[in-house]
Parts: C-alpha cells; structure tokens; sequence
C-alpha cells in the first residue's frame, strides 16, 4: 500500500489552477524526483503536500499511519535566516517542536534525538557555531538534521543542493541517498536532472505534460529524453 | 563625583523616582525581549507603525475626555497590531505599505481631531509631550505602576512560556507551519503582546521614540553574541541598563527623558558595532 496517494490534484493560487489532474503516489522507501521547468509548480505542490496550502481539486491521502507532522521537510532558505543569529544546536532542536504538543519545554529524549541526529549529518562539532558562519553545504546538513527531529518517514527536500557548489553537492545527494537506504521515503523537487537520474528510484515530471513513473520509463519516454537533452545544452 | 552620588541618593528616596526606575526597568525588560523577534523577522517598522496608531487613540481619548486612556489606546493599539502582524502578510496592500498607510494616517487624524476639538489651552504643547515622551514617567501614580508591573510580569512570562516556539516560528515560519504548528495562533499572541508592549512604553519615551526601544537593544546584542538565547538575554541587560542610565541621566541633568535613554542606546549600538568589527565574526556588509 502506497505511503502517499494523490488522485486527480488541481494546484494552483487564487483559484487559478496552474496544475490540473495529477496523479502519483510514494510507497515506503521510495526516492522520487520532481522535476520540470521554473512555474511548472513543483514547490505549489510541495506546499501542498505540506498543507501549507489547499489543493483546488482533488485529494491527498496519507496511509500507513503517516501523520501530517511526520513528515520532514527541508525548505529552500529564507534571506530572514541568512543573518539569523542561533547556534547550530538551537536549530536542530527546533525540529522537535512537533514532538512538544501541549509541553512548553524541550525535554531529555528530545535533546537526545537533535543530538543523534547531528551526529548523524555529522554536524555534532558545529554545535555551538552560529548558524549564520557556516558554509552553505553545512548550512544544509544542519537543516536537515532538524528535518529529520520532526520525522521517522518522510523527507520532503525542496532544491536541496541550490547555491552549493559541484563537490558539496555530490555529497549531499550521497547523504541523502544513505537516508534513503536506512528506510527513509525520499521527495526530492530538483532543477538537477542528472543527479535526480542517478539516485531516484521514480520520477514526477511537472509541465504542459506531465509524466510519473520509473526512471527507466522516463529515459524512453519522448518527454523524458527531450527534457535530459534540454538540461545537457543548458549546461 | 561624591556630590552626584549624593544627588542620586536624594533623587532614590522620593517615590516617582523609584516609581520611574520601576517601569522604566520593567519597559525595557519587555520590549527588548520582543525586539529581538521584531528585528528579525523585518517588522522593526511594525513598531513604529502602531505606536503612530496609539498616538491617534490617545487623541481621541484625550477628545472623548476619557479619564483612564489605557481603556480605548490598548484595544485600538492591539486591534492594529493583528492586522498589521497576522494578515499584513497576504493582504492587497503588502506589509511595509500597509504600516506606512496605517501610522502616518493615525498620525494626521489624531493631530487634526486634537486640533479640533482640544479643550486644552496648550495644544502643541499636550502633542509635543506624547510625541517625545514626556516627564510624565516622572508623575507616575501607584496605580499606574501596578498597571505596568502587572501587563510587564504577563509580558515576561509569556515570553519565557513560549520561548521555544518564538524561536522556532522566528527562524523559520514555513517549517513550523509544515510540521503541525499552528503559527497563526502564535502570530496572533506575538501581535497581542507587542501591542501591550507600545503602549506601556509610551508613557517612558512617547510614540516617535518606541521603535529605538524595540530595535537597538536587539541589534547591539546581535553584533556581540551568535546564538538565539545569548541574544535575547544581551539584548534584555542592554535594555536594562541603557534605561537606567538614561532615566539617570534625564534627572541629574533635566533633559528629556525618552530622548536621553534613546541617546543611550545609540551609543551602545555605536561600541557594540565597533567590537563586533574587531571581533571579525562576520563582514562589515552583514554587519549592517
């Protein structure tokens, strides 16, 4: 059974639809990429999934006991964090916020789990950095430390590797390919269609067509090689 | 020097002095504690804005002749700041214009209906002194202080209460919304409380002056200290004492009061700027 299942999702802002129609879903484990043109309306979608933002149309269920604050998210960096003074440690406990309910207070085990898993992106030395200091690519690692306090499942990545340069970036896909491993369902929104072909296991193709299905569906499928070559000349 | 120790040993004895020192201390406390908040999320100018719209209220209480003020400035104020704060942000009318909008026209219809309807013989003179702060933190009656210790204490702790989810809705609004917090209602208290905060704070430096209040205390401990916590608690002793020494000051020497601890502020700002410059922990071009 499908982790997430979207049937005939219409996207869009003030009632104009800018997406109509779609249809996916995630299983457990999976890595999917999202890929399609600037305004194709990969990060509406993403919002959506998030439910920051109602659909116009159309439903998106959650199954397997997947709860809406279960899900991880890494957002695209605000120009509000880019100055922000708090330490690395502040910020990745901060993901528990969802873990705190009717509690005011972090707790012991809520320590615990923001320690775990800076150690886990392998920012446990930074932690008393201020955030504001650090390189982009560690920046990122700190942001998804408190993406995964908030989630067991779900890592929800939108323009992971944006403003990183090409060595931060392969290491960051490798990290995100290893949580993939370790069981962690992975929804990726990328401009980078060559790393989306090496690590993801499906691909949803946003734009005047749309296409979801395996990557080697994808790679035959007209639209799928019209897109690769396009983004091989961009380059 | 001794003389000026014996001057201020005379001044703690009477009971507005110590009354002033209370709620300018407690002021301070408050709106440094919000500030840093302000600051960085970009609302500096939120506070400016609805201390123009209290302003306006007072006028009209003034007018009305309404004996207790606080009864028609802290609901107007208040009402201002939620829709400054909760819907300024997706509005037709985007948030910076919306505040300009809002404080200069309070601005203008409280001057004009004073003008108006003022019964008082001295019409420049009442707006001057609500505008620059007046000595009237220095006529403070008992219960006026209990009013402030009281509203201040509830500042404090709800601060303290929400600290964590301050922080987290601060840094990053988008992800706490995402993972089931419910930041509007946040927002929404944040709104109450900076309207609070003007409020009491205009009776220390008057409408013109509140935004210094709320912003430099936060900015110099922003040059200093590089984590959330550290910040807030430099920017609350920064307050503290920038107040005291200004309060201090405005008495020794007879200036104005809100003006002095303003002054003061700046010049914290003006030595933590240069620290932070020689402690090279981030570029001139950050700094600013």
């Amino acid at each position: 059974m499908s982790l997430i299942t979207v049937n005939n999702l219409t996207l869009g802002y003030n009632s104009t639809p800018i997406l109509s129609d779609l249809n996916f879903s995630v299983e457990e484990g999976d890595y999917l990429c999202i890929v399609g043109e600037n305004g194709s309306g990969k990060s509406t979608l993403m919002r959506t999934l998030l439910h920051l933002q109602k659909p116009l149309g159309g439903t998106i269920v959650f199954s397997n006991g997947l709860k809406q604050n279960e899900i991880g998210y890494l957002p695209q960096q605000t120009s509000i964090q880019k100055d922000f003074p708090a330490s690395v440690y502040e910020i990745v406990l901060s993901g528990c916020q969802s873990r705190l309910g009717w509690r005011l207070f972090y707790n012991s085990s809520d320590k615990e789990l923001a320690r775990k898993n800076m150690e886990r992106m392998n920012v446990l030395s930074l932690a008393k950095r201020s955030f504001r200091e650090l390189s982009g690519g560690q920046q990122q690692r700190v942001l998804l430390a408190r993406a995964l306090c908030s989630t067991q499942k779900v890592l929800l990545l939108d323009e992971p590797i944006s403003g990183l340069d090409p060595k931060v970036t392969a290491e960051m896909y490798e990290l995100i390919s290893n949580l993939n491993k370790e069981g962690i369902t992975i929804i990726v929104i990328s401009h980078d269609i060559g790393a989306a072909l090496t690590y993801s296991k499906h691909i949803l193709h946003l734009g005047k067509e749309t296409f979801f299905g395996t990557k080697k569906d994808y790679l035959s499928s007209p639209l799928g090689k019209l897109f690769v070559s396009q983004s091989k000349e961009d380059k | 020097m001794q003389e000026i120790i014996e001057t201020l040993q005379l001044y703690l004895s009477r009971p507005f002095v110590q009354y002033a020192l209370i709620v300018g201390v407690l002021i301070a406390l408050c709106s440094s504690l919000l500030g840093v908040t302000l600051v960085l999320k970009r609302f500096s100018f939120v506070g400016d804005g609805l201390s123009h719209v209290a302003f306006g209220a007072m006028c009209v209480a003034q007018v009305v002749g309404l004996s207790k003020n606080m009864f028609i400035i802290m609901p107007v104020t208040i009402i201002a700041a939620i829709l400054l704060l909760c819907f300024g942000q997706n509005a037709k009318v985007k948030g910076d214009a919306a505040i300009a909008m809002v404080s200069v026209a309070a601005l203008a219809f409280g001057y004009l209906i004073v003008n108006l309807f003022a019964n008082s013989p001295n019409v420049s003179g009442d707006v001057c002194s609500s505008l620059f702060g007046s000595t009237s933190i220095l006529t403070l009656k008992p219960e006026e202080v209990w009013v402030c210790v009281g509203l201040s204490l509830l500042v404090v702790i709800f601060f303290v209460l929400f600290y964590n989810r301050i922080f987290a809705i601060t840094f990053d609004e988008g992800f706490s919304r995402a993972v089931g917090v419910k930041a509007g209602l946040h927002n929404f208290l944040i709104a109450v409380v900076i309207a609070v905060i003007i409020v009491l704070a205009m009776n220390l430096v008057g409408s013109l002056l509140i935004s210094a209040l709320i912003v430099f205390p936060a900015l110099s401990a922003m040059r200093l200290f590089n984590s959330f916590k550290k910040v807030t608690i430099a920017s609350a002793i920064f307050s503290v004492v920038c107040t005291v020494i200004g309060l201090f000051a405005a008495i020794l020497k007879g200036t104005p009061v809100g003006a002095t601890i303003v002054a003061v502020d700046v010049i914290l700002f003006a030595i933590c700027f240069v620290i932070g410059l020689f402690k090279g922990g981030f570029k001139i071009g950050k700094a600013i």
